[in-house]
């Protein structure tokens, strides 16, 4: 049965306080109607079965949303986005709708998975095939969960969280990135529908990497994880987050919000590869990435590893940030973004210095191709406190291509005298001598630009975990296919 | 007559009562300014201007132009706009950068400004070779305002910008430098200002034009210097056009008083194979701006715009640039830098644009910020925004303070503390200063900079 008006009509009907205890809602209604109100709010929250607190929350935010103009200082201009022309939330699809095999599968997809030398099985699962794995917005099945319970790390959606560890949640969500924190990042705290939920206790170094794939797989459905990882005093998670999504021709809002906390001597590395549908050659469709990461390092001596590889959608627009808070911890930031056709990217990172002989590192290196255009955009900041902080920044960036932008917009802003900031930051074209050389060799155009790129990346891939570098190697090369010759 | 038109448009285009836009008492007088108040066209530029900076009000920390520098922070302005009667006041010595003084000038001409207005009298045009015109902008608009209508406002033509619209109801004064095809000057022109001989305070918007014709040379040595007690305000606009192969050194040392305010913007223009560059030394003011905007117009045409500024008490010094690369194998070259006590706070603003047919450009872009107290503040920006691949483009910005290892150094050898530590400040701000060309001047910025440093034990 298909969630119908009337549904909504009865939530009214109950008046404001009926949400404390819950209403019965169509629990086989798949998608939430089209557009954004404080019913839609209210339905996913009850759809999630959750606590008052948190629809409180949620409300709060939506009402605080309603109060923000969408933000235009951003390098990448886009028409606005209809809110109302979207499905806020959609439950796992039916597996009978799913494609039944691979045969099934577009063709052009399954070029892709394979270059990317995904095995069978997980291009099944990539592709929707009924598997025994749950998609969308509903988190993807958290396989190894006895495994990491006996070491004491909770890993599970994060809608399992807000019903299992309420005061873990409430402790920490929204503490790094608050609802009123951005356009996009409130409208996420309105209607975030799953993402992940992860704990490390104290003194545990987690006994495995953290994996989720995430992706879009209903048409006309905004996504809008929350993720929130909490490193407790001297632990320890390698956390890896990768994208994609099949082909599709409206642009998709992908509005994530990710909170890292760490205590004392804690330490997370969280990896990114997004390969999102990036739009056709002429710019249509694709995925708007908008996304809120940030991480706090509450305790002394924590450290926070942001890497990112982004070679899709259609436009990419995060920042994701370290607030240094604790004496000696510290913040880093690899980042390859790859632009190509009509793509855009303005990402980059934000080193917020407080704490004493707090360091931070940032290398990004960027590709433009095609004719697309990215801007690196980053903030260090130095605080009056922030006696003996560091940072070194490296922002390289690559054309190919006579048509394409690359734009490098770093901002310093330093108020202590004992620390110190570098920066340095270039632009080039891909070397002739470099391709000639590799020409010369019988190496085809576009192999030998996907070799230069690489070397170009090498120190940001060197960051990845073994299971990314891999794939993302093979990324580099596919993001560019067809910008030279 | 031209008087009476200002009101008319008023009250539909003003946002803000006026009452509490700063300047409207400024904006109030502009259309019975004496200057120009014949010409039609420049009755035209000077509505225009009121009308926009109406709109716009004073620029705000919102705009991502004006991030760092917060002019309302600086509280009521009110300036009464100097006439020619302010600038009538009587000047013992006239202040120069060179420490042979009044007699022996190692210029080749002195253009003096008190409170914004000529001074005939402390001027001296004898050592201009043929070809040279340097005439304050009263004069140039009686006598060839045929000129003045072919360049004035054709540069500077942002209507986003507040300041300039300020600049373009309000101008009160000014100079025109002209230096004639294929003229190659000897010895700098001295332009000098002399502000805070006030009883009240007083509001200047000088607009300057600098003509160099084809294959002509000149250097340039720009002074702005307080020496009274009164509080200040000066918004320039400069604009500056290159001919072809022309070349133009300018050298600006603004040591203003702690009580001025300083906003100055130059835009220029270099065409093919013409070379600007400039060198900017800021030293005092309560705020001061230096806006730099270059369009490198021609194949082969560059640009080098340096500075160092030294700042100490509540001082706030601000250096915005944007170069735009519009032709291929255009080459510009930037490097600040600065050493900041107390207080103080110093913006850095740089911009490099290469447009789509720019190709082979080579853009460097320095900023580096020496911090010496924990109260002092550096804010950096060096953007750049790249549309043709073929380009070597790089910049680099750092800050940091005194370095400890080679303090130590110094200090095992028996250097005193504070001598060593100026030591190290000198030689950090070497880098900018060796790129200042001309000798003489060079040997004046480098006594301006030893004259700043902190007084020594050991020191001569």
């Amino acid at each position: 049965m298909k969630v119908s008006a009337d549904t909504f009509g009865q939530d009214n009907d109950l008046g404001d306080d009926a949400y404390k205890y819950g209403f019965v809602s169509d629990v086989e209604s798949e998608l939430a109607p089209k557009g954004l109100s404080e019913d839609t709010v209210r339905f996913i929250s009850a759809k999630k079965n959750e606590p008052a607190w948190m629809l409180d929350w949620r409300l709060t935010a939506y009402d605080h949303w309603l109060t923000m103009d969408e933000p235009d200082w951003q390098k990448p201009k886009f028409p606005p986005i209809d809110y109302q022309d979207a499905h806020y939330y959609s439950a796992p699809k039916s597996m009978k709708d799913g494609p039944k095999s691979l045969d099934e599968v577009d063709p052009e997809l399954l070029a892709v998975y394979e270059k990317l030398g995904i095995p069978l099985k997980e291009q099944e699962m990539l592709a929707g095939v009924a598997v025994d794995a749950v998609f969308d917005s509903v988190s993807v099945a958290t396989t190894f969960r006895a495994k990491l319970m006996e070491a004491g790390v909770i890993f599970c959606p994060i809608s399992e969280a807000i019903q299992d560890y309420p005061d873990l949640v409430r402790k920490y969500l929204g503490t790094v990135v608050p609802y009123t924190d951005n356009r996009h990042a409130t409208l996420n705290s309105a209607v975030f529908t799953d993402g992940s939920f992860v704990y490390i206790p104290k003194g545990v170094r987690c006994p495995m990497e953290l994996s989720t794939y995430f992706r879009i797989n209903e048409a006309n459905t905004g996504q809008f994880e929350r993720t929130l990882i909490i490193a407790d005093d001297d632990s320890y998670v390698s956390y890896l987050e990768g994208c994609t999504a099949p082909q599709r021709d409206e642009n998709q809002l992908h509005a994530a919000v990710v909170e890292l906390v760490l205590h004392d001597n804690a330490e997370i590395k969280y990896s990114t590869v997004q390969n999102w549908y990036p739009g056709d050659k002429n710019g249509v469709g694709g995925i708007y990435n908008f996304v809120t990461k940030r991480a706090v390092c509450r305790g002394k001596n924590s450290k926070v590893s942001w890497t990112q590889v982004e070679t899709g959608s259609a436009i990419t627009w995060k920042y994701p940030s370290c607030v240094l808070l604790g004496e000696g911890s510290v913040g880093e930031f690899y980042s390859i973004a790859i632009t190509n056709n009509m793509q855009m990217a303005d990402t980059g990172t934000k080193m917020i210095h407080i704490g004493k002989n707090t360091t931070s590192k940032i290398i990004s290196k960027g590709i433009a191709a095609g004719r697309s255009d990215q801007t690196y955009r980053g903030l260090v900041r130095m605080s009056p406190k922030a006696t003996g902080a560091r940072n070194y920044t490296q922002c390289d960036s690559l054309l190919i291509g006579d048509i394409c932008g690359a734009h490098t917009i770093p901002y310093i802003e330093c108020k202590n005298k004992s620390a110190v900031v570098e920066h340095e930051a270039t632009t080039s074209k891909i070397s002739e001598e470099q391709l000639f050389y590799l020409r010369q060799r019988g190496i085809p155009e576009e192999t030998a630009v996907a070799l230069i790129v690489n070397g170009f990346c090498r120190d940001v891939l060197q960051q990845l975990p073994m299971e990314f570098a891999v794939e993302a190697q093979k990324l580099v090369g596919i993001s560019l296919e067809g910008s030279v010759g | 007559m031209a008087m009476p038109r200002l009101p008319e448009k008023q009250p539909e285009m003003s946002v803000t009562p006026e009452n509490t836009l700063p300047f409207a008492g400024n904006l109030a007088t502009a259309g019975k300014d004496p200057l120009g108040l014949e010409l039609d066209w420049l009755q035209d530029i000077r509505q225009s201007g009121v009308v926009r900076y109406r709109d716009l009000g004073l620029p705000a920390i919102n705009l991502e132009d004006w991030k760092y520098t917060n002019l309302l922070a600086l509280g009521d302005m009110d300036y009464l706009t100097a006439t020619p009667d302010h600038g009538d006041v009587p000047v013992d010595v006239v202040p120069s950068i060179f420490p042979t003084g009044n007699n022996d000038l190692p210029s080749g001409a002195r253009l003096v400004f008190v409170n914004g207005m000529a001074r005939a009298d402390l001027s001296t045009m004898k050592d201009l070779p043929a070809g040279v015109t340097l005439e304050p902008l009263a004069q140039v608009i009686d006598q060839n305002p045929g000129l003045l209508k072919v360049h004035l406002g054709q540069l500077a033509i942002d209507t986003d910008r507040a300041m300039l619209a300020l600049n373009n109801a309000a101008m009160n004064s000014g100079y025109v430098l002209h230096v004639a095809k294929g003229v190659v000057m000897e010895n700098p022109i001295e332009i000098i200002h002399i502000g805070g001989i006030a009883q009240q305070p007083l509001a200047c918007f000088p607009r300057n034009l600098v003509i160099m014709e084809e294959n002509s040379q000149a250097d340039m040595i720009v002074h702005h210097v307080g020496v009274g007690g009164a509080s200040y305000f000066v918004n320039t606009v400069n604009e500056i056009s290159l001919g072809q192969a022309a070349r133009l050194r300018v050298y600006n040392v603004q040591d203003e008083s702690h009580q001025a305010i300083n906003i100055t913007a130059n835009w220029a223009n270099v065409t093919r194979d013409a070379s600007y560059s400039s060198f900017n030394l800021s030293l005092g003011a309560r705020l001061s701006r230096f806006e730099t905007y270059v369009a490198l117009n021609g194949t082969g045409a560059m640009c080098k715009l340096d500075g160092a500024y030294l700042m100490r008490g509540q001082g706030h010094c601000d250096n915005t640039l944007r170069i735009d690369h519009l032709k291929p194998d255009t080459t510009s070259s930037v490097m600040f830098k600065g050493v900041l006590d107390d207080r103080s706070r110093a913006v850095f603003q740089g911009k490099i644009v290469v447009h789509r047919d720019a190709q082979r450009s080579d853009g460097q872009m320095h900023n580096k910020t020496m911090l010496l107290s924990d109260k002092a503040e550096i804010d950096t920006k060096p953007e750049l925004e790249i549309y043709a691949d073929d380009v070597k483009c790089a910049h680099g910005a750092a800050s940091g303070h005194v370095d400890e290892t080679a303090l130590f150094y110094m200090r095992s050898r028996g250097i005193p503390d504070d001598l060593a530590r100026n030591l190290l400040i000198q030689s950090f701000l070497a880098e900018v200063l060796e790129r200042v060309n001309v000798d003489t001047i060079g040997a004046a910025m480098n006594d301006k900079v030893t004259h700043w440093l902190p007084v020594a034990r050991g020191q001569i």
